[in-house]
């Protein structure tokens, strides 16, 4: 492979970069711009749930409870609960009557209020409703924003912590080396599952935060050793020791000359650690060792959908494990192509 | 071993030197006291050797979980003397419990503590059942094995009969159509893997126990392990299957399979047997090192289906945070990786006449 510096505007003459060739490989392979496609579909729904473009008012009530999919029709035991419940007699032993009747009508004048519950629940949503009457399509999309988000910061979390050790590690070799082969077999020998379960018991903050750190600390390990590897062969080339020559220091050869070169290694990581970062946050949500209670990600859907799906309420558990699938899948497909584009000698 | 001796000459492959690149980590270090031992055994017990001196090597290995684990629950965790004694506790109550803990000494005896527990195999009591840890681990090893022996030898020859059927037809469309099927079969949460099929074959058509687990190992094999080691196998069979592949293709390059085809073996016989012993070696080796992993791996199946082994007792000690209990099995957990994976090693070079351990 040749050294190549990925940005080179004012270099006319200079061949396609590693990068440039590697977008012309994946864009001749149909199924990893299809996944690509999705995979931005995705992430375009996060920004916009993010940005609160879109189901932003996921927690409105807006069907009765388990509304069912529109395809089946209404359910008429649910029916009836849709209308509106007849106004109840005047109780002439009701002392607090007038009060409520108040409270009532001061409620349904207050324009902030009334877009919140309307009058009319609907019998039937696109894909149903939950337990609470939540629409489930904005619920699995609110859900998608959580679960992507954590994966991928997550993954940059334990990408970059791999990185610096691996590029410490691979440079300077010798006591360095050996302190972090050491932190590698310590990590490594327990089971990574069992050490995400460990960390999970002893930080007793629950929230969106502490679960990117347990995911991103005890995930390091599988970046750090391909990118040790590549530093360790970066280091005796030419270009490195000219910029040794003209007095670079070990931070500025590390990581202005050697990451660039190293860094397409690092990317196919993320890929890869995204989707199994993705697939543990819904497993330790759905175990209430994740994301907080009013949180909704993909793992607390199917935590409700489990007890739902006794009851034959079905479409909770199958928009949140189709979307996840669905983005598993394109990601992970993506993920080889990129690792068959960004480096063909591995295929 | 012997056949396959005679099959690598059969072949006349040039007989590579592989050398394992052994994971020496402090290697001055080992190497200094490591080298005595090596000089005076090697000649007459080479096997020996090498055992002793990657238990030797361990030692650093296992000082770092211990210190690890000793930082996460002692430093990270927070005083746990203020969750054992409840929400109305005063200060004495708290004093007492730290006493109790040992949580007044200095670090190091706190450390020394550790050190003994684990030596002794002596946890004291898990802090919400008062059960002892040693008795945890014991009892609940059983039905883990129940249901993870039978998934393992199923997944590993399911997985290298699966294997070597795609690798045969390699490159075909049925090749890819069963990769993209595995690629998705593994993007599908385990979890919904479990919930449908407990709903659907247990529940629903009541073909099996919902959950439960019985006295007898007869029973617990037929009656309650069967579906948990059924989903197991579906949703480890797609991971397997791809790595399993990979070992089969890296084989089938190799000059010896072409000089079986030269001398006219049919590819039948070249795959099932000539490949299939030499691919066997990274399997044995990649099964054998995975097992310890596995033990917790099977927790939420474990879990759903209400069979007490480790894993759902990881569970269950990380929502009631009964440390003791999660200290000793991560501790054990890692020893055990660290031992499968010297027995892998060992297994490696048994298998390969070519390996020579270093």
């Amino acid at each position: 492979m040749t050294q190549h510096h990925p940005a080179h505007p004012n270099h006319p003459a200079a061949s396609p970069g590693l990068w440039a060739l590697a977008w012309r490989r994946l864009r001749a392979d149909r199924v990893a711009m299809a996944a690509l496609a999705v995979v931005l579909l995705f992430l375009l729904s996060v920004l916009l749930s993010g940005a609160g473009l879109v189901a932003a008012d996921w927690e409105d009530e807006v069907a009765v409870n388990y509304a069912p999919p529109g395809f089946l029709g209404p359910d008429p035991a649910l029916a009836a609960l849709a209308q509106p419940a007849p106004p109840a007699p005047p109780n002439a032993f009701d002392p607090l009557a007038a009060d409520l009747a108040a409270l009532k009508a001061g409620l349904e004048a207050d324009p902030a209020r009334r877009g919140r519950a309307p009058a009319v629940k609907a019998a039937t949503l696109p894909f149903g409703a939950d337990k609470w009457g939540h629409d489930i399509v904005k619920k699995t999309i609110k859900g998608g924003q959580t679960s992507i988000v954590v994966g991928l910061v997550a993954a940059l979390v334990a990408v970059a912590l791999g990185t610096l050790f691996g590029a410490l590690s691979g440079f300077y070799g010798g006591i360095v080396d050996d302190l972090f082969n050491w932190f590698y077999s310590v990590f490594t020998s327990i089971p990574s599952i069992l050490m995400i379960l460990t960390v999970a018991a002893v930080l007793q903050a629950k929230g969106v935060l502490s679960i990117v750190l347990i995911l991103g600390l005890t995930g390091w390990t599988g970046p750090y050793r391909l990118i040790r590897a590549e530093y360790i062969k970066h280091k005796a080339r030419e270009y490195v020791m000219a910029a040794d020559a003209i007095g670079a220091s070990g931070w500025r050869r590390m990581f202005v000359h050697i990451f660039p070169n190293v860094s397409h290694v690092a990317l196919v990581q993320v890929s890869i650690l995204v989707v199994g970062f993705i697939k543990a946050e819904v497993i330790l949500s759905f175990l209430g060792f994740g994301v907080p209670v009013g949180v909704v990600s993909w793992g607390s859907m199917l935590n409700e959908a489990q007890n739902e799906l006794i009851l034959g309420k079905w479409w909770q558990l199958a928009a949140a494990a189709g979307a996840m699938a669905l983005l598993v899948t394109a990601f992970s497909l993506f993920a080889d192509a990129l690792r068959d584009a960004l480096d063909p000698k591995l295929k | 071993m012997k056949a396959l001796q005679l099959d690598l000459c059969q072949c006349g492959t040039i007989v590579h030197i592989v050398e394992i690149q052994q994971c020496c980590f402090f290697r001055n270090l080992v190497y200094s006291l490591g080298g005595l031992l090596q000089d005076s055994l090697n000649s007459k017990i080479p096997m020996l050797a090498y055992i002793l001196r990657r238990l030797w090597q361990m030692l650093p290995t296992m000082a770092g979980v211990v210190v690890l684990v000793f930082l996460l629950f002692n430093w990270v965790g927070g005083d746990p003397s203020y969750l054992l004694a409840g929400k109305m506790a005063d200060a004495r109550a708290i004093a007492n419990i730290r006493a109790q803990l040992g949580l007044d000494e200095p670090w190091f005896v706190q450390l020394w503590i550790f050190v003994k527990q684990i030596l002794t195999f002596d946890f004291g009591n898990a802090w919400s059942t008062g059960e002892p840890v040693s008795h945890i681990i014991a009892s609940r090893l059983g039905p883990s094995l129940t249901v993870l022996v039978p998934l393992t030898v199923l997944e590993t020859v399911i997985g290298i009969a699966l294997a070597l059927a795609v690798a045969f037809v390699r490159g075909s469309l049925t090749d890819r159509m069963v990769m993209v099927a595995c690629t998705i079969g593994m993007s599908i949460s385990i979890l919904v893997y479990i919930i449908v099929f407990q709903y659907g074959l247990a529940y629903k058509l009541g073909l099996f126990p919902v959950q439960g687990w019985g006295a007898s190992l007869m029973e617990n094999l037929l009656r309650y392990a069967t579906l948990p080691i059924l989903i197991g196998l579906a949703v480890s069979i797609a991971p397997t299957l791809r790595l399993f592949r990979s070992f089969v293709l890296d084989e089938v390059n190799q000059d010896y399979v072409r000089t079986a085809r030269a001398k006219g073996l049919s590819e039948r016989r070249i795959v099932w047997v000539h490949v299939l012993r030499n691919a066997a070696i990274p399997i044995i080796t990649h099964v054998m090192s995975n097992l310890p992993a596995l033990l917790i791996g099977a927790f939420l199946l474990e879990r759903f289906f209400g069979i007490p082994g480790i894993g759902r007792e990881v569970i269950l000690a990380v929502e009631r945070s009964d440390f003791p209990v999660i200290k000793a099995i991560t501790v054990y957990v890692a020893a055990a990786t660290m031992v499968f994976n010297l027995l892998a090693d060992l297994m490696y070079q048994a298998a390969d006449p070519r390996v020579q351990l270093t």
